[in-house]
């Protein structure tokens, strides 16, 4: 366990520092609620007119007048952006800093091997997200409670998993690539987060482009569709899961046979 | 028993040379030393040994343990200098020390507590703000404080001042007396004549020479150095030829009797031959046409 609690003890401040500032972000969205609920009948005509970027974000197939269809278009966002954003730069990370700061040499001289190194890496990522999600649900289950309304568990279980389940694929892809890079990757990691966002959004603008829901992580994610359904879609988590396990495995395959130079 | 064996030890990197067909023994207790410029291959060469990268060709074993297959074991009992040394950010030497002991499941408070007052490093300072000597010293630190069976130092005394040169030396002749090998990579050959017993040659990829120090050092060749006039610079055999209005300083590994004769010959009031120092060993070898031993 000593590589894991090294990493998780490097990781330490952006770990703070993101989940910080998406917390707050979170929780001020969800302290503005009320305020915005006078106005949500302007709001939701409003937003009803906007053509396909109302579409986009799902806001045709939401009611953005209750807490949840607020919850599901504003705090999704925050949680899926900043969630995934967070995931990718700390997968990328994991295993390309060690070469791009020259420290593989250092670990990598240790009687360690490198199926170690890639387990208690892939482990500290994962349980960085983990702690993120747990303390972002806490706080905006607290912030529903502070601001009077009763909390509906059941959906917002299932918009905070699909979102948990976002970070963990973005983060094994990244993890994924980073065994295979030799510089630091987070350009690519947050990158890849941002792209795979936007295509989301295309899909949800045109059928035509519907395929793109199987590409994208976003997909699974959508809050329109899980509280319409009361469920992920399974086919399309399980896509994720599939990809996100690929990936690790490939992660092995690189790191245990790369040469460091 | 041998404590390093290589057999045709080939790496490239795509289709450029890194080291090619390397055969190296370094026996058990001894004070190794391996010679060459940069870019000869001794990094590569030592790289390969540890296993951060993967030979194309040949074989090696560490203590009978082969590299491709027994790494860690190997590595339990080697300790590894780099001639440039990173660390990771926002650590103190004692947290770069407790890590290392750390990945070798030890602890060494004891022998760290000893190597850092010898070396003079302070362990509460930040890694970061250390100078390059700093730096290196940590790591001396951190590839000595498990008392390794196997040291290998990849141009070890860079950014050391000389009094710490000299306690590093110390402390590695303390270690080799009580067993410990050293296999000691530098381009410094006055560090190489000084301290090791055997050492190898390396010159673009492939060893060119490899021996004890001494044998190594009374090669053919001879520094001759005259005082008056000779025709020498015409003869075969001449290196590294000096003319001053004094005389004639020059590296010579041709004919004797044909050195003598033109000598004869000459207007001569003093003359010189010596064997020469490792130094000039070297430079024979690097300027020798082809790839004969």
């Amino acid at each position: 366990m000593t590589i894991m609690n090294h990493e998780l003890r490097q990781g330490r401040t952006a770990f703070v520092i993101w989940t910080a500032a998406v917390a707050f972000l979170l929780v001020i969205c969800i302290f503005i609620y009320p305020e915005m609920q006078e106005d949500m009948d302007v709001m939701s005509r409003l937003f009803a007119s906007m053509g396909s970027f109302t579409a986009a974000f799902g806001m045709d197939r939401l009611n953005f007048g209750t807490l949840m269809g607020f919850y599901a278009v504003e705090c999704g966002n925050i949680l899926g952006l900043g969630g995934a954003f967070f995931a990718s730069f700390a997968g990328v990370s994991a295993l390309a800093k060690e070469e791009k700061d020259r420290t593989a040499e250092f670990l990598l001289t240790h009687p360690v091997s490198r199926a170690r190194v890639v387990t208690e890496k892939l482990a500290a990522v994962l349980i960085q997200i983990t702690v993120m999600n747990f303390i972002i649900l806490g706080l905006s289950l607290l912030s529903v409670r502070l601001i009077g309304e009763d909390i509906p568990r059941k959906e917002i279980l299932l918009l905070h998993g699909a979102y948990y389940l976002l970070q963990l694929e973005f983060a094994c892809i990244c993890f994924g690539i980073s065994a295979f890079l030799r510089r630091g990757g987070a350009g690519i990691g947050m990158g890849l987060a941002a792209v795979m966002y936007f295509l989301n959004l295309i899909a949800n603008m045109t059928k035509h482009v519907g395929f793109l829901k199987y590409i994208t992580p976003f997909g699974y994610c959508d809050g329109a569709d899980i509280l319409a359904d009361g469920k992920l879609d399974a086919g399309l988590a399980a896509i994720g899961v599939l990809t996100a396990c690929a990936c690790v495995l490939a992660a092995y395959w690189r790191y245990t046979g790369k040469d460091i130079r | 028993m041998e404590a390093v064996r290589t057999e045709a030890l080939t790496k490239y990197y795509g289709r450029t040379r890194g080291i090619e067909h390397i055969d190296l023994t370094v026996r058990q207790g001894d004070f190794f030393g391996f010679i060459g410029p940069n870019g000869a291959g001794k990094s590569t060469t030592i790289r390969t040994l540890l296993g951060l990268i993967r030979p194309s060709g040949g074989r090696a074993r560490i203590f009978g343990l082969d590299i491709a297959k027994e790494r860690e074991r190997i590595l339990e009992r080697v300790g590894y200098l780099p001639s440039e040394v990173s660390f990771y950010p926002n650590m103190r030497v004692r947290d770069v020390l407790k890590l290392s002991a750390g990945l070798r499941r030890r602890r060494c408070g004891e022998t760290v507590g000893r190597l850092c007052e010898r070396l003079r490093l302070d362990m509460a300072a930040k890694t970061d703000e250390l100078s390059f000597g700093g730096r290196k010293k940590t790591a001396i630190v951190c590839a000595l404080q498990h008392e390794p069976d196997l040291l290998i130092l990849d141009e070890p005394t860079s950014g050391l001042d000389p009094l710490m040169q000299r306690a590093f030396f110390e402390i590695l002749r303390e270690r080799n007396e009580k067993g410990a090998t050293i296999f000691l990579s530098s381009h410094i050959l006055s560090e190489i004549q000084h301290n090791c017993d055997h050492a190898a040659i390396i010159r673009e990829g492939r060893i060119i020479a490899a021996g004890s120090v001494e044998e190594l050092s009374r090669s053919g060749a001879r520094r001759v150095s005259i005082r008056g006039s000779a025709g020498c610079g015409a003869l075969a055999g001449v290196k590294d030829l000096r003319v001053s209005p004094e005389g004639l300083d020059f590296l010579y590994s041709g004919d004797m009797k044909t050195l003598l004769s033109v000598l004869a010959e000459g207007n001569i009031s003093d003359i010189s031959i010596t064997e020469p120092d490792l130094e000039e060993v070297f430079l024979h070898y690097y300027e020798k046409e082809g790839d004969e031993k």
